[in-house]
């Protein structure tokens, strides 16, 4: 009894592939979402995120490999008999419908009592903050509140898992802002799996216990937000999640837990071991912008520290801090954002600058060339 | 000194309002042409009609239509079914236009569905007879139609009319259903087997409510051309009449107002069904439009 209660919600998938006319839409993925667990994938369009959500819903067969629902074999069930509900990117509420009939319409698809569904509904529109709202058409709703409907729809059912397919991609900026933490509220107050797709890093970011990177139809990395932000396993992931200057090295040296990389334009940096994802000889070496210290290029480096030196192109006050552009070794474009604390020491454009920055912020990957042209959305 | 003042500010406002409604009227006079046009055509088209709703006033005392104004009668209202003959191929054009309007609404519906849905083996095929059904003259239809009953030896009469306008019906029932399945959204019935509805429960609750105005409109649309088919029934019909059979047999002898009264009494119906059909699909629009909006958003991954 135990052991099923604690395989309800969990999502894995193994070997999962699909195929659409030739055109490989997802390749050989394996996955586990872990019961209870709000989980993300991540990725640019036409990475195969949606099409490996629309898999586990039931909505695409799988050209290849197995989906395992709460340890069960799926794979072959249509979405009627698959014990996960999706909230889908259109919606797709019932136009004919009014609100209460669009939440029952999983409860009577089950035959349950008519005052278990009355009762049911009641809650679940009241868990999205709807009540009194039953007796409206879909189309006298606002988006924020269509989405809403969407969610008590899909919940009410309390399926083992939740597939949510870019839910939020059609509200305006500030309602999906709120959007989000009511979301992650929810699926606490719930408890259930949700599996949401989107192509928005920030959203994923602020919303998920762990997130998966997609890229062509593979994962490139699976791990909590920070793990994922500040160890980034490739370059693609890198440039994904958040902003990154990228410096092209050589490997020197790998011992004493440290591995010494020679930078283009001549300085050493440091590495610790444990923060180093690069195989080859030539590695690309990142510091996120917020991670890094200006300074004149006179001023002693502090033991221990890394850096490279620079000629500042652009300084931008945007309130919150500064953001400036600065032209590193081999004019690889570098970024800086010092926060606004008050301390600022004046840099202007032309100055020569000194990026200080300590080695346990420095994270390293494979050189893959022409990576960064992907743009994410 | 003041109220010059004011008067001054006035005018431009005062010249700014004698302006606008001038400018309405150019713009008036500009499509004049276009509006002349439309009425010219609205005539064309109204005229006849108007006529024979006219003539089914008219004292006739021959009992047959004459095109001289004899005076106001309400007489062929109140002796309309007199003509027991009349009468009867009347009720037999309704019994076939509502049975096969019927029968070809519920043979097309599905196969509508089945062409945008589903990819199946001779979907291109079924396109094309289709499309030749709508396309092919009805003295061919009607000829072929009739020997092919006589080669199976079938008896002509309400049972052949019957099978030959479901026939044809058909590819309009097809056609009309499926331009409004376009304009339903495939995530909905996704959506209804997310929740537990098998593809019989999916069909029931939810694509045909949405096809609901489509279907009616095919089915109005069978009953219209049904009821004043002429060409092919001609062929196939054996002993049975049907209205427009009867009428041109009795074109000859002349006609009885009464025919003006029921065509006038199948116009206004007709009419009344249609606007009824354009309002409720009009108001579904306007919800299916607002509930689709974000689909515009392109798919992802």
């Amino acid at each position: 009894m135990d052991a099923a209660d604690r395989t309800e919600g969990h999502v894995s998938l193994r070997g999962l592939r699909k195929v659409f006319a030739e055109v490989v839409a997802v390749e050989s993925l394996d996955l586990d979402v872990a019961p209870g667990e709000f989980f993300s994938l991540l990725g640019p369009s036409g990475c195969g995120k949606t099409t490996t959500l629309r898999m586990i819903g039931g909505f695409e067969e799988p050209t290849e490999g197995r989906v395992l629902l709460s340890g069960r074999d799926v794979t072959g069930l249509p979405p009627y008999r698959r014990d996960v509900n999706t909230v889908f990117q259109s919606y797709a509420l019932f136009p004919h419908l009014d609100v209460f009939e669009n939440v029952a319409f999983g409860l009577r698809r089950k035959k349950l009592p008519k005052d278990e569904i009355k009762r049911r509904v009641a809650d679940a529109l009241d868990l999205v903050a709807l009540s009194g709202y039953e007796r409206r058409k879909p189309s006298q709703l606002s988006g924020g509140q269509q989405q809403r409907v969407a969610l008590a729809r899909a919940l009410v059912n309390s399926p083992q898992v939740l597939l949510l397919d870019e839910p939020l991609g059609a509200l305006d900026l500030k309602i999906r802002k709120r959007m989000q933490l009511e979301l992650k509220r929810i699926q606490e107050e719930v408890g259930i799996t949700f599996l949401y797709v989107t192509h928005d890093q920030e959203e994923a970011m602020t919303m998920s216990d762990r997130l998966a990177v997609m890229r062509d139809g593979r994962v490139e990395q699976v791990g909590d937000p920070e793990t994922v932000y500040e160890h980034p396993a490739t370059e693609f992931v890198a440039g994904f999640l958040g902003a990154s200057n990228l410096l092209t090295g050589e490997v020197k040296d790998r011992s004493s837990g440290l591995v010494a990389v020679a930078l283009e334009g001549g300085s050493l940096a440091a590495i610790p071991e444990h923060r180093f994802n690069g195989t080859g000889a030539r590695v690309k070496l990142g510091v996120r912008p917020e991670k890094i210290t200006l300074q004149p290029p006179d001023d002693p480096v502090p033991p221990g520290a890394n850096h490279v030196d620079g000629l500042l192109r652009m300084a931008t006050f945007i309130g919150v801090g500064h953001q400036y552009e600065i032209e590193g070794p081999g004019g690889t474009p570098l970024r800086v954002y010092a926060q606004n604390v008050g301390t600022r020491r004046d840099f202007s454009p032309g100055d020569r600058v000194r990026l200080v920055w300590d080695p346990e912020h420095t994270f390293v990957v494979n050189d893959e060339e022409g990576v960064g042209d992907d743009e994410p959305r | 000194m003041s109220a010059v003042a004011t008067r001054a500010e006035d005018r431009p406002i005062a010249a700014e309002r004698a302006a606008a409604p001038r400018k309405r009227r150019r713009r008036g006079r500009k499509g004049g042409l276009l509006t002349v046009y439309f009425w010219l055509m609205m005539i064309y088209t109204v005229v006849p009609i108007v006529f024979m709703i006219i003539y089914g006033f008219n004292r006739a005392p021959a009992e047959r239509v004459t095109f001289a104004w004899q005076g106001f009668t309400l007489e062929w209202y109140k002796h309309l079914f007199d003509l027991s003959d009349l009468t009867a191929a009347l009720i037999t054009s309704l019994e076939i236009a509502v049975l096969s309007g019927l029968i070809a609404t519920a043979l097309g519906t599905p196969m509508a569905l089945a062409m945008s849905r589903y990819r199946y083996r001779g979907r291109g095929a079924t396109d094309l007879v289709v499309f030749t059904d709508i396309a092919a003259p009805s003295v061919v239809v009607g000829a072929s139609l009739l020997s092919f009953f006589i080669l199976l030896n079938i008896p002509r009469g309400f049972g052949t009319i019957l099978i030959t306008h479901v026939a044809f019906n058909i590819a309009f029932v097809v056609v009309t259903v499926r331009a409004r399945l376009a304009g339903v959204d495939t995530s909905l019935e996704e959506a209804a087997q997310d929740l537990g509805a098998t593809p019989w429960v999916t069909f029931w609750r939810v694509t045909l409510p949405l096809l609901m105005p489509g279907v009616i409109s095919a089915f109005l649309l069978s009953f219209a051309l049904s009821i004043d088919d002429f060409i092919i029934t001609s062929f196939v019909n054996g002993q049975t009449l049907t209205f427009p059979l009867w009428i041109w047999g009795a074109v000859k002898v002349g006609i009885p107002p009464q025919v003006f009264v029921m065509g006038t009494l199948i116009f206004v119906g007709g009419v009344l069904i249609a606007v009824a059909n354009v309002v409720a699909s009009r108001r579904q629009r306007v919800q299916t439009i607002a509930v689709n909006a974000p689909t515009r958003v392109p798919r992802e991954g």
